[in-house]
């Protein structure tokens, strides 16, 4: 069974449709990229899973549990969607860190504050270290108490992976990971993901980073205009397109 | 200076002062529960838009955009920050007792300083709301989605994540409004609450200006005790962007 599983999602702003019978399915430890022109979707998508935007229509399910059924309210009670967003962890274009924390508070503020809420009182010192390990992990061991404006832009956006990994989602998402950075950042950013690619980490990327996607993906999904084009291993999407918007996107990229 | 004038200068800045603090203690925390308020998204006619596109009729548009909520705070808000304080304490004082013939404030001194507090509150709750809002809106919305997607309570966002980013980013405007009340409390005096420049005044009549320029050196003192006191806070918040 697949891990995740996604039917039929539709969106709208408005009347602008912006999504539009979005289906697809990620196995445990794969690595999914979605590529596409800016404005096709896949940032909503993204957010979509996250539970920041509400789909008109369509089923998420994960471990084939209906997270988010669009038909049945019951599944879209706000106490519980707080809970159901634990299932993804999510790495913004921007960063996002909280500039009041450092790098080690940013990971472990989460965590402590669920600890707290789960009654058990946090145990602070292990949460601490688990922080510290996935800090370690991201290459940032010795930045561990700086704070994010004292951190360039790759070293910022590495702290937010460790901040969502610390939370253990089952999905890991990308939305735009590298695109706010230089390009001599990104290279340390990618090397980053890629490991955890590795170790089978389940991921959904957003990139324009084709090269990337064409190595980590096990699977790569072409939107354009809220549609899904193309989907299926990178050999076939990126390397041996079928249809013509996919060869059009590509074709803008050398390869 | 005689001990009499610095007695009684003494006890008109202590009046001063306790309007001061008290018209913080309130407003502060008001301040922010109006801003909160103010930004209410509750739209009662928000259906008359449901599976209506771009060209909806323009009644339907602003009729479904109508929030009540937000628009009174607006109104009471424009109606504090469009009038004088002035004109607001002499309303407060008067109004009950010459409108509807009942005195709410009590009688004598007591009275008058209570429509005292509650005009000066009722002003600075409504200009400390507007600084809030600001403050709540700068704060860039992918610092509640980061909270979000971690996880976090509306409630922990706020006080874990927002509410410190916001304070730092409001500190310039609210010691600039915090300064402003401490001149403020000098028209106290309009509904005859005693404090520091009635106080100096007083002396005019035996000829004395002195006092006068002194209850001027009170403020001066106040407002730089403040003034670093504030700068003391910014640079303590210095140590994030």
């Amino acid at each position: 069974m697949a891990l995740l599983e996604v039917e039929n999602i539709e969106k709208h702003f408005g009347r602008t449709r912006v999504l539009e019978n979005i289906s697809f399915q990620l196995d445990q430890g794969q690595a999914l990229a979605i590529i596409g022109s800016s404005g096709s979707g896949k940032t909503t998508l993204l957010r979509c899973l996250n539970f920041l935007e509400k789909p008109d229509s369509g089923i998420i399910r994960v471990q084939g549990k209906p997270l988010f059924d669009a038909n049945d309210p019951a599944t879209q009670r706000e106490a519980e969607i707080r809970r159901k967003r634990l299932h993804f962890g999510m790495v913004f274009q921007s960063f996002n860190l909280f500039p009041q924390y450092t790098a080690l508070q940013n990971v472990t503020l989460a965590p402590e504050l669920l600890a707290k809420e789960q009654g058990s009182g946090p145990d602070k010192a292990a949460i601490a270290e688990e922080g510290r390990r996935l800090l370690a992990q991201m290459g940032l061991a010795d930045r561990a108490d700086h704070y994010p404006h004292q951190l360039s832009g790759g070293q910022q956006q590495r702290v937010a992976i460790a901040r969502a990994l610390a939370m253990h989602p089952d999905i890991l998402c990308f939305d735009e990971p590298t695109s706010a950075l230089d390009p001599e950042l990104t290279g340390e950013v990618l090397k980053v993901i890629r490991s955890l690619a590795d170790q089978n980490t389940t991921m959904v990327i957003v990139t324009h980073e084709m090269a990337f996607a064409r190595d980590v993906a096990d699977q790569v999904i072409f939107m354009d205009g809220g549609v899904i084009v193309e989907q299926g291993p990178p050999e076939q999407v990126i390397c041996n397109p079928k249809e013509e918007r996919t060869r059009q996107f590509l074709s803008r990229y050398a390869r | 200076m005689s001990s009499t004038i610095i007695q009684a200068l003494n006890s008109g800045f202590v009046t001063s002062i306790q309007i001061f603090g008290i018209t913080l203690l309130f407003s502060l925390p008001l301040g922010l529960l109006l801003a909160v308020i103010s930004r209410s998204r509750w739209a009662p006619f928000r259906f008359l838009m449901r599976g209506q596109g771009e060209d909806a009729p323009r009644w339907r548009k602003v009729l479904a955009a109508f929030r009540p909520v937000k628009f009174i705070v607006d109104v009471v808000v424009w109606v504090i920050r469009g009038t004088p304080l002035v004109l607001q304490l002499l309303v407060i004082y008067y109004g009950p007792g010459l409108i509807f013939d009942q005195n709410i404030w009590g009688s004598g001194y007591q009275g008058r300083y209570i429509a005292v507090l509650a005009a000066f509150v009722i002003n600075y709750t409504c200009y400390f709301s507007v600084i809030y809002r600001g403050g709540i809106e700068s704060v860039p919305v992918g610092q509640r989605e980061a909270g979000e997607v971690l996880g976090m309570t509306k409630r922990q966002i706020f006080f874990k994540v927002t509410l410190l980013q916001m304070i730092k980013r409001i500190l310039p405007p609210m010691s600039n409004e915090i300064i402003t009340l401490v001149k403020d409390t000098s028209l106290a005096r309009v509904i005859a609450v005693g404090e520091i420049i009635k106080a100096g005044e007083n002396f005019l009549r035996q000829g004395i200006i002195t006092p006068l320029f002194f209850t001027g050196v009170y403020f001066l003192v106040f407002v730089g005790i403040l003034t670093l006191f504030f700068g003391y806070l910014e640079r303590r918040l210095n140590y994030f962007k």
